[in-house]
């Protein structure tokens, strides 16, 4: 099938959509200038929106097109929505705050775009060039937003350490393709699954290779120990590129990696459960107990970002479908959580300014009532206390650990949460026990409120109706496993 | 049994009065006063629902009642799955009534965002219910966790100067203990494929992993009870929080671990449990004695009350331990009894510290003179408390004596002298207090029991001496589970014995008797 038919594009139609629509927005927004930031920002989250749509609309058994370079299937379509989801939510709730924070400017929302539309064609990758290609995309994307408050020092530095370290990143991960290359002889994923079925033992080179991928895929979800761009980046990038950051990427790269490890490397499950075990459990370790001693919010978030990539890692490892519909499951959680979180957080301003210092929430319950208690269900949940969603993340992910009979890695997690509760507690301290300082300004706020209500009612009824994501999950996750 | 679902209505009720609450509008003095009446409602609504349970359980049978079954998880079989049998019906019952309990006491002690409180305290009723009727494992442990969440609130907002310091070490201490039941009862599900607690007491798990489960279980029970040594987090969160959620801390949540051993360690767990059964005793004994004797010189009203619970939770997982009728109907009595006294007996310091804003023992003293209605009913419950015959104290703590008397002669010995400790400290609290000469004036010039409070005080010093002096009551409803029970535990302990002898070297007895011997 190599003459360019219908049939051919079909599946990468929402790509192909975002990709042309992103120029065409390029295009306005040259003509239009910074001024219609606004206009413009909302027309990107009505495009994004059409292109949930059309990943909805196309049909989602798998399919391989593009010589195969491109894959469609559940497990994409699943990840992709949620995906957009995220994208649609933090740039819905930065945009007034472009203009707050007077970094108004017209790229904002387009390289929010072109950042999707990286993670989207990573995550249908099904070649390693194609997984480079998305990635790039997504990351160059978002070095410019990390540094786009250029004239800002923290801002700056945040986008160069952002990088510096993530090109040192994708070095280590071209390093590893080339050696996968050379010693498999093959950059298809199938090709390369066929190629390792085929062998008596694995070369060592294959491995080297296979470890070097790991490394520059550890980073991109910023595990231990390739998490130290996390903090700064975190705290140096304007909020709402953060909340992206926070959001987003770290869906993607984790699906990327899971169709990595359980596709092309399917058969040297023994060897990657080895690597990712440690990644796991030094990432719930450090994030817990870095968490401890930081007094700014969105460095604390980073650390805590840390530690539940470490807690989604257990249900790569444990490496059963009911185990990544777990790490899917989990995964969304902390992604609705954390969008709550940062809603809450953008429209928290005292004098005009953003507060991001722990000690500034000081007597929030008393000043600003409604933000207080929809932050302090998001922290119990972030610590995984029932009846709050959180808990049920957790809950799925240490039975697969514990299905697995991953026993050492469950208790770890386990301890680890309970480090980590002091330090959600201790947010919930500073808003409910202190006195309060000085009300925060209210602003009107719509697209946040409706992120912050809708994270909130998810929370709350996730124990409702608990089977209708875990179940959407694992079906999801057996995309996978039928195909390997 | 009744036609609708009554158990999911109890677990309703508090929380539609929370939400309602949450609605209120207006002044702050017109929602303070909306929010008391409506959780006020909400909570004796729920306690007519409980009595009438009660009324309607059959004390014939050891099933479980009330049962309801729905589908929670369809993918992981785990189920919505409520019901009640002996064991569990008198807890149902506690907590339905400390909690209006608890709002009627804070009516004019709790100044500050009323609502909250009132929402914090529905919450915490629909756990603690809860916790007592789930049938699944997972349910029981949302319940059972849930708690945290109100009870942190409320030692760290109304709390005394401490508060913070409290609200901490209660939450990470008992948070500690539970992540590993959580681990147990995964590997629980694991091994056994449900989470349905009928079947898991069918169908034990052998060997050495038994050891290990029960001991995660453990962990999580003894944090909650709370037994030597990891009591510590008590007397301060006793101290630091406030009145009501001392009251309903000492009233119902202690009694979840004590709940928990019934409904899990014993029947899941027999051969582990019989194993650890000397361990567990001398435990109580330390836990008695030690705790006693701290009580004995404390100055401070609460934290006297406090480790006094400690000491009285002894009896309770002595008696539990014993595995004989008198042992387990002795630590169930002995756990309704305390719930009642010492909720009581913390109303108690309540009524002094509303009136004098201290916990002092030494800043009071001759208060039968000025208050002499209070002076009876503090009688009647520290004579609960000491566990004089006619009271409900005596039954729990000699039925547990009897049991304990029957397997270890010598730790029913040591415990006996917890009897006496307990009538020193008590005795000597209510003399320095109540008794003696009137050395402050402030103090001497305080009223007597308002009306409110003795609408608090009379009910529940009267079911101290009703269920002192017709123990049948209760233990005609919990005989046929307790029954039971024994039979499962020596069911399993038999089995295990032939599992034990056909697969030899896998159940290995080792562990930390020596140690504490």
């Amino acid at each position: 099938m190599s003459e360019l038919s219908l049939a051919y594009i079909m599946p990468a139609l929402p790509e192909i959509f975002l990709a042309l629509a992103s120029m065409a927005l390029l295009i306005c927004g040259v003509l239009m200038g910074n001024r219609q930031t606004f206009t413009l920002g909302w027309l990107t989250v009505i495009t994004l929106a059409v292109a949930g749509l059309l990943v909805l609309g196309l049909d989602w058994t798998r399919t391989v097109t593009f010589n195969g370079l491109f894959v469609i299937d559940g497990f994409t379509a699943y990840v992709k929505m949620f995906v957009i989801l995220g994208l649609i939510a933090s740039l819905a709730m930065s945009i007034r705050y472009l203009y707050q924070e007077q970094m108004a400017r017209f790229e904002y929302p387009v390289l929010v775009m072109l950042a999707g539309l990286g993670m989207m064609i990573m995550i249908s990758s099904n070649h390693m060039l194609t997984l480079y290609l998305g990635l790039e995309l997504q990351s160059l994307a978002l070095y410019v937003l990390a540094a786009i408050r250029r004239n800002h020092a923290r801002a700056a530095e945040a986008g160069i350490k952002y990088f510096i370290l993530g090109a040192l990143a994708s070095g280590m991960l071209l390093f590893g393709m080339s050696l996968v290359y050379g010693f498999g002889g093959a950059l298809g994923f199938e090709a390369i699954a066929a190629h390792l079925d085929g062998l008596e033992s694995v070369p060592a080179g294959l491995v080297v290779g296979l470890v070097f991928i790991l490394v520059g895929m550890a980073f991109k979800i910023s595990a231990v120990p390739f998490h130290m761009w996390t903090p700064d980046v975190y705290q140096g990038a304007p909020t709402s590129v953060t909340a992206l950051f926070a959001i987003v990427p770290k869906l993607a790269g984790m699906a990327i990696l899971i169709r990595l490890l359980f596709e092309p490397f399917g058969a040297l499950t023994a060897d990657w459960q080895q690597i990712i075990w440690v990644l796991a459990a030094g990432s719930m370790i450090v994030g817990a107990f870095a968490g401890l001693v930081q007094g700014n919010i969105k460095r604390l978030l980073a650390y805590s970002s840390i530690g539940n990539m470490g807690y989604a890692l257990i249900g790569v490892v444990a490496a059963t479908q009911s185990a990544i519909g777990a790490t899917l499951v989990y995964m969304i959680i902390y992604m609705v959580m954390t969008a709550g979180a940062f809603a809450a957080l953008l429209m928290l301003r005292r004098d005009g300014r953003g507060i991001s210092d722990i000690a500034d929430f000081s007597g929030l319950s008393k000043t600003n009532p409604v933000l207080a208690y929809a932050l302090a269900a998001i922290m119990f949940s972030m610590s995984g206390i029932p009846p709050l969603a959180g808990f049920f993340g957790k809950f799925l992910i240490f039975q697969a650990a514990v299905a697995s009979g991953f026993y050492v890695l469950a208790v770890i997690g386990v301890l680890t949460s309970v480090v980590a509760a002091y330090y959600y507690l201790k947010i919930i301290k500073v808003m409910f026990f202190d006195e309060p300082q000085e009300s925060c300004d209210k602003i009107a706020a719509f697209s946040k409120r409706i992120v912050l209500l809708c994270a909130i009612l998810f929370i709350m009824l996730f124990i409702f109706w608990p089977d209708v994501l875990i179940e959407t999950s694992v079906a999801a996750a057996s995309s996978l496993f039928v195909a390997g | 049994m009744v036609d609708f679902p009554i158990l999911s209505l109890m677990l309703a009720l508090p929380l539609i009065g929370a939400l309602f609450i949450v609605t209120i509008r207006g002044d702050e003095e017109s929602v303070a006063r909306n929010a008391k009446y409506t959780a006020f409602y909400c909570a004796v609504f729920t306690l007519a629902l409980a009595l009438y349970m009660l009324a309607r359980f059959d004390g014939g049978t050891a099933d479980f009642q009330f049962v309801e079954h729905y589908a929670w998880f369809p993918s992981l079989d785990i189920a919505y799955h409520l019901g009640v049998d002996g064991i569990s019906l008198f807890f149902v019952v506690l907590s339905a009534l400390l909690t209006p309990v608890c709002i009627l006491a804070s009516w004019n002690g709790i100044k500050k965002r009323v609502k909250e409180y009132m929402i914090a305290f529905l919450i915490l009723e629909t756990m603690m219910i809860g916790t007592f009727i789930a049938l699944d494992a997972v349910l029981f442990y949302v319940f059972f966790e849930g708690v945290l969440i109100p009870m942190f609130i409320i030692i760290g907002v109304w709390g005394g100067p401490r508060r913070v310091y409290a609200a901490f070490k209660f939450f990470l201490y008992t948070l500690l203990g539970s992540v590993l039941l959580l681990l147990a009862l995964l590997t629980l599900y694991f091994q056994v494929g449900t989470t349905d607690i009928p079947t898991l007491i069918a169908n034990p798990v052998a060997g050495t992993l038994q050891m290990w489960l029960w001991v995660a279980f453990f962990a999580a029970f003894a944090v909650k009870m709370p037994m030597w040594p990891v009591h510590t987090w008590l007397p301060d969160a006793h101290v630091e929080a406030p009145t009501a959620g001392s009251v309903i801390l000492a009233g119902v949540l202690l009694k979840m671990g004590g709940y928990g051993f019934l409904r899990f360690s014993l029947p899941m767990f027999p051969e582990a449990s019989a194993y650890f059964a000397d361990f567990v005793f001398w435990l109580s004994v330390i836990a008695i004695i030690y705790t006693s004797l701290v009580a004995l010189v404390q100055d401070d009203m609460k934290k006297l009350i406090a480790y006094s619970s400690v000491a009285h939770m002894g009896f309770v997982t002595l008696g539990i331990f014993t595995a004989t009728v008198a042992g387990i109907q002795g630590g169930i009595f002995q756990m309704i009894s305390h719930g009642i006294i010492s909720g009581a007996l913390f109303l108690i310091v309540g009524v002094l510290y509303d009136r004098l804003h201290t916990r002092e023992i030494a800043r009071y003293g001759g208060l039968v003179k000025n208050m002499p209605k209070f002076a009876v009913m503090f009688m009647i419950l520290m004579l609960g408390s000491v566990g004089l015959p006619g009271t409900s104290g005596f039954v729990g703590e000699f039925l547990s004596l009897l049991g304990a008397f029957q397997v270890n002669m010598l730790v029913a010995l040591l415990a006996t002298t917890g009897v006496v400790l307990g009538a020193a400290y008590m005795l000597r609290l209510y003399r320095l207090t109540v008794f003696g000469e009137q050395k402050h004036q402030d103090a001497a010039a305080m009223p007597d029991l308002d009306k409110r409070e003795l609408v608090l005080f009379v009910p529940l010093v009267a079911l101290v001496i009703i269920i002192g002096i017709f123990p049948n009551l209760i233990l005609d409803r919990v005989g046929p589970s307790v029954d039971r029970l024994i039979m499962q535990y020596e069911a399993g302990l038999e089995s295990g014995l032939e599992t034990g002898q056909k697969s030899d070297g896998v159940f290995v007895p080792r562990g930390p008797q020596e140690g504490v011997e």
